[in-house]
């Protein structure tokens, strides 16, 4: 558990300073960067890092984010540690770069300071980047605070690497919300994040010319699909990586993770399932309503690729109505893309719940206590009546 | 510089057995750019014939390392190779040896769709050599135009139809378009003057920073010419200065060959199936309009030649 020493580290950060913190800390080998709204700061505090020489990473300030993934993957095939930061449109635009780095099976290590994506344009958070980038075959970690957003990111070289899993991760923190709020963190020591990621030792490099390989070869109806099922199998490994990397980060450094955060859900009959920082206003709603007797819970997922669906199953299997809040639409009229995947990971269950879709907080509309306490009433109202309103809505509008 | 026989004698880095077509341009030039560094090598492509030629898994070309990964971003992979090696170098965590990054492009992921990865690479001044491959359309994907494309040219999507005659446009000066980014070293080159060729590349790989060659290749798939031709070709398209022998190295530019006596430019078109429409007489004037800018562009160089341009 968290102790003395790690008690006198406690300060206050913005998610931004402490990703910045964490890359300094891991000290990555290459970080080609270009900068974008809300995570600025971080390539911004990284390149004073650079320019200080707190750090020896060789930073490139790429002209675009294409050119960044791209340079992310050259890097890390040549056998370099390599980490980014991004956001929004930028995200959007290393769209075809991102199944790359996966489908080269490269451990690169995104932060996603999620921001809405055009148009109209707008600064502010939503999820509909990295939902956007969901089937990338990328791992997502998703946190709800300035501590959990810098643990994942230490803990995102680690499965990264695993040799079982060799994906990109990508740690998703809220635009503005985590990234710009200051709150008060417990930060590593270097030595300890240092021995924690280990050394990156690379099965092959591209610097090897003693041993020359060839990377991006053109596969044909033969091979493509044997490569793209091995990804898969890796991505499904890396649930347990996951699990492990952080059980262990758990035991040296006191903070526990689990793939998902079920909150108060033992027993609860209403449930919201939700990412990111939201989390912590439904808790606050969760408490109040549990003070009036009423039984609300709250799942949070930290994992989203892969998807713990089990794990959902299991702890939403006493619920008798969810509201899965999703902070993107899939513009398919049939709910967002969370409400999606928990809806489907419940179908198996022997008493399914009455599962609703509900929108909220698009370009950094605020979520407040009210919207929470409305989505519960509203699943109240349906454990009574044995019916749901609608089956999506958008709210906050 | 070495002599022919001396090159002859070096390892062959991309080794036969490809799925180029027979009479492709790429082969050449890439094999002779390769034997012109003593160091180790490692190289990009851009996707396009030379990564689909090359790398059929579970097959590869290649004796060097070699990535590719998408198509408009080959300068912007290898410059994260570079950036790697100078970063584990430093570290100690591989050997302290001499390698050169060498990008490869055609005119679709070089002029086109990776001008920006390309121009980016330029101005951080990363140490690697950019090869254009300039067979003047998107060939693998069945000659669609591009900026590379000549004008007056039949291709897929600039058709010698009835209206309109082929590419209406001039084509990008990408040379001196990346020259003026103030690199050490750019320069055209053909691969039949396999001596030209060869000075260049060996000098582009010595310099400290960012280089380019831009080489004519030709292709008798999009040319609608004969295999056994395509050299001859090269030099045609040399010899009519259509594509013009030059360096600008440290912003003075150089010609580094010189036709004899200039070939009227119907000489190298009259053998390209692309350029059959011209030769009808109601396009006579599309011809002489093509002859006039080509020497335009002949006597420009000329005017700069010996001059720092940059």
């Amino acid at each position: 558990m968290a102790t003395n020493t790690a008690m006198k580290k406690q300060t206050g950060l913005t998610g931004n300073s402490a990703i910045a913190i964490a890359m300094k800390q891991i000290n990555p080998d290459v970080c080609p960067a270009y900068p974008i709204t809300p995570s600025t700061a971080i390539i911004e505090d990284f390149s004073s890092y650079v320019a200080d020489g707190d750090v020896d990473t060789e930073l490139i300030t790429v002209e675009s984010e294409h050119s960044a993934m791209s340079a992310c993957i050259g890097a890390a095939a040549a056998g370099a540690r390599v980490m980014t930061a991004t956001s929004s449109q930028g995200l959007a635009l290393m769209w075809e770069m991102l199944y790359i780095a996966s489908g080269m099976r490269l451990p690169i290590v995104i932060t996603n300071v999620n921001r809405a994506l055009s148009a109209p344009i707008n600064i502010h958070c939503d999820h509909s980047d990295s939902m956007g980038a969901r089937d990338a075959g990328w791992v997502q970690l998703y946190s709800e605070t300035v501590q959990e957003a810098y643990d994942n990111l230490i803990m995102a070289v680690r499965i990264a690497e695993n040799e079982k899993v060799l994906l990109p991760v990508m740690v998703c923190l809220d635009g503005f919300i985590t990234s710009h709020a200051i709150e008060n963190i417990t930060l590593l020591d270097k030595a300890e994040v240092q021995s924690f990621i280990g050394e990156y030792k690379p099965e092959r490099s591209l610097l090897d010319i003693d041993h020359p390989s060839t990377f991006g070869a053109m596969t044909l109806q033969d091979a493509y699909m044997t490569f793209k099922h091995q990804q898969s199998e890796a991505m499904t490994r890396a649930k347990d990586v996951v699990s492990s990397v952080s059980a262990e980060f758990a035991k040296k450094f006191g903070r526990n993770y689990g793939l998902i955060d079920a909150y108060r859900l033992e027993d609860a009959e209403i449930a919201i399932v939700i990412l990111n920082s939201a989390a912590g206003t439904t808790k606050v709603v969760v408490d109040e309503l549990r003070k009036q007797g009423k039984k609300a819970g709250m799942l949070r997922l930290r994992l989203f690729r892969p998807l713990p669906h089990k794990e959902i199953a299991d702890a939403l299997k006493n619920c008798k109505a969810v509201a899965v809040l999703d902070r993107a639409d899939s513009m398919n009229d049939f709910g967002g893309p969370l409400f999606n995947e928990v809806r489907s990971a419940l179908y198996d269950g022997e008493t399914r719940p009455k599962v609703i879709s509900r929108i909220y907080g698009l370009g950094g509309r605020d979520y407040k206590i009210k919207d929470a306490t409305d989505v519960f009433d509203e699943l109240s109202a349906a454990v009574k009546t044995g019916k749901t309103d609608t089956l999506t809505k958008y709210i906050t509008l | 510089m070495a002599t022919l026989k001396e090159l002859s004698k070096k390892d062959e880095l991309l080794s036969g057995g490809h799925r180029l077509c027979a009479g492709c341009g790429i082969p050449p030039i890439v094999r002779l750019i390769l034997r012109s560094t003593d160091s180790g090598i490692v190289a990009s492509s851009a996707t396009g014939c030379l990564e689909v030629g090359t790398t059929v898994y579970p097959y590869s070309a290649w004796r060097i390392p070699w990535i590719h990964s998408a198509f408009e971003n080959s300068a912007a992979t290898i410059t994260g190779v570079e950036t790697a090696y100078r970063a584990l170098k430093k570290r100690g965590r591989i050997p302290d040896r001499d390698i050169k990054f060498i990008a490869f492009g055609g005119d679709g992921g070089t002029y086109d769709i990776g001008l920006q990865s390309l121009s980016g690479a330029l101005e951080r001044g990363h140490n690697f050599l950019y090869v254009c491959y300039d067979n003047g359309a998107y060939m693998n994907t069945g000659i669609q135009r591009s900026s590379a494309t000549p004008f007056s040219s039949n291709t897929t999507t600039s058709p010698a139809g009835t209206v309109i005659p082929g590419k209406q446009e001039w084509r990008k000066d990408l040379t001196r378009i990346v020259a003026a980014h103030n690199v050490p070293y750019a320069a055209q080159a053909s691969p039949h003057n396999w001596s030209d060729l060869s000075k260049k590349a060996e000098k582009a790989l010595k310099i400290d920073g960012p280089t380019f060659l831009n080489v004519m290749s030709p292709c008798p798939l999009g040319w609608y010419t004969k295999s056994e031709d395509s050299i001859k070709l090269a030099k045609l398209s040399v010899d009519t200065c259509y594509w013009m022998l030059y360096e600008i190295e440290e912003g003075v530019l150089r010609i580094t060959y010189r036709p004899k006596e200039k070939r009227p430019l119907a000489e190298w078109l009259q053998p390209q199936g692309r350029f059959k429409h011209l030769f009808k007489p109601e396009n006579s004037a599309i011809l002489e309009k093509f002859q006039a800018r080509v020497d335009l562009e002949w006597q420009r160089l000329n005017e700069l030649d010996g001059k720092q341009i940059f």
